[in-house]
């Protein structure tokens, strides 16, 4: 369920890093969580985001929720199919519905995130 | 699971999407056992509730049943209610979860009659069928003849073998019922309405889908478009008030407010583009602050976002360019007519 090759946030987002850039995305878990998704609004690209900080926000029917950044760097790339097909977020959230890229600038933070075994865990702990 | 009024209950089931369209195309079932009751009997059970409430509790029969608001003296809302008339000395009260003690005492408060008040939410839980196909569903499990039981109207007699108040009223801009069963009974009965809806593909619906409903329908939520700050004639109830009943707790501030004009009312409004409007946010007319949404959300069965807020009264029209601050960005959005979604009958 929760790919190996990923990093985790406790704010329920993942990162997959290749040759220096992240791929980020939200986690099946959050996608459960929040249900039907309608509408995501995300940075442009070349906006610099921080490890922790808004990077965008996702809409389910019921609520907003804030994205938090798993690493820093610049964006340089958005997902084009999600501005008219939200929902995609329901139903491939570790792969085609992936958020954005971004330009790592401090590859060192990459330790503070989650393994795929400890996130399994953080989030059987949670409910 | 969020905590509402003390209960925990699902936002949605399946999704609130797939909920609200089962609503609308066929038939959903609600939990909503977290609803008060407050009962008042006695010889003059008529006039406290008369006197405690907006409208025309005379005017009610034995078996009919009607929405109406109770008020505080300065004209705000304590709670928006549903007033059943079980006898000549009997009412029913379905209140909100979590006015329902506030609720009980403000009508305490006013009890200067012969009459008993007895808050019983405990002794029911109540469940909701609700879409076109909530007749066909709730028909298999009881013998009381639902089509007799004209809209706002109710009876007693069983669901399931046991016994119930069945109600055909609601929540959602459906036709539908709801039902008032023992609590010992509720989980069974839950499970034979599901049983009973399944060939109507019968949907069992959270708390996120109740929202969506009755906001297509601008029925009102208690602590969004109504709350003490907020007078039924600002909130679009007017209806609901009937001043030449004689007296009623609030009445004198109504009239005051009647005779000055209304500086604002509640209005219903599209977005133009894909963000949404969530309660909270501030709404902009011409660049100037004017007022504030109520609830916003997706309107699944109308494709479209939509929302309702409070603006000054001169501009609580439809046609009206409105802007409302999502994330600090002003966003346009049109005044609407509403209910943005009425039923075909």
């Amino acid at each position: 369920m929760y790919p190996e090759n990923f990093r985790y946030t406790k704010e329920h987002e993942w990162v997959l890093v290749e040759g220096g850039t992240g791929t980020i995305g939200i986690t099946d878990h959050a996608q459960q969580e929040l249900g039907d998704i309608v509408y995501v609004d995300l940075p442009k690209p070349g906006t610099r985001v921080e490890q922790g900080r808004s990077l965008g926000s996702v809409e389910s029917v019921k609520a907003v929720s804030d994205i938090y950044s798993p690493v820093s760097g610049e964006v340089s790339e958005i997902n084009p199919a999600l501005a008219d097909a939200p929902e995609k977020l329901n139903e491939d959230p570790h792969g085609a519905a992936w958020l954005v890229k971004i330009k790592l600038s401090a590859p060192g933070e990459l330790p503070d995130l989650m393994s795929a075994a400890d996130y399994q865990n953080y989030i059987g702990a949670e409910k | 699971m969020v905590e509402f009024g003390g209960w925990e209950m699902p936002v949605h089931y399946s999704g609130i999407l797939s909920e609200h369209m089962a609503v609308r195309k066929s038939v959903g079932v609600f939990d909503i056992g977290h609803m008060g009751k407050i009962e008042i009997r006695g010889p003059q059970a008529a006039q406290l509730t008369d006197f405690v409430t907006t409208n025309a509790v005379h005017k009610l029969q034995t078996g009919q049943a009607h929405y109406t608001g109770l008020l505080y003296e300065h004209g705000g809302f304590v709670d928006d209610i549903l007033v059943h008339k079980v006898s000549d000395r009997g009412f029913f009260l379905c209140v909100n979860a979590s006015n329902q003690e506030k609720d009980f005492e403000h009508i305490r408060a006013h009890n200067r009659f012969d009459a008993a008040v007895e808050l019983t939410s405990s002794r029911y839980s109540q469940i909701a069928i609700q879409g076109p196909q909530a007749r066909a569903t709730l028909q298999k499990l009881t013998p009381v003849d639902l089509g007799a039981v004209k809209y706002y109207w109710f009876t007693d007699g069983e669901v399931a073998g046991v016994p119930a108040r069945i109600a055909h009223t609601g929540y959602t801009g459906e036709d539908g019922f709801e039902i008032y069963i023992p609590p010992a009974e509720s989980e069974r009965i839950w499970a034979r309405v599901l049983e009973a809806g399944t060939g109507f593909g019968i949907k069992p619906c959270g708390l996120g889908a109740r929202n969506t409903l009755r906001l297509e329908a601008k029925m009102v939520l208690y602590g969004h478009e109504i709350d003490a700050s907020i007078s039924p004639l600002e909130a679009d109830l007017a209806w609901l008030v009937k001043f030449d009943k004689g007296e009623f707790v609030g009445r004198e501030a109504l009239l005051r407010q009647k005779e000055a004009g209304l500086r604002r009312k509640l209005t219903g409004f599209e977005m133009t583009g894909r963000p949404i409007a969530r309660d909270g946010y501030e709404v902009y007319v011409n660049g100037v602050a004017a007022g504030w949404v109520t609830s916003g959300s997706p309107a699944p069965a109308l494709n479209k976002n939509i929302g309702l807020c409070y603006l000054p009264v001169e501009l609580a029209r439809p046609g009206l360019a409105i802007q409302v601050i999502v994330r600090g960005q002003p966003t346009d959005a049109m005044t609407v007519e509403t209910p943005f979604y009425k039923r075909a009958k």
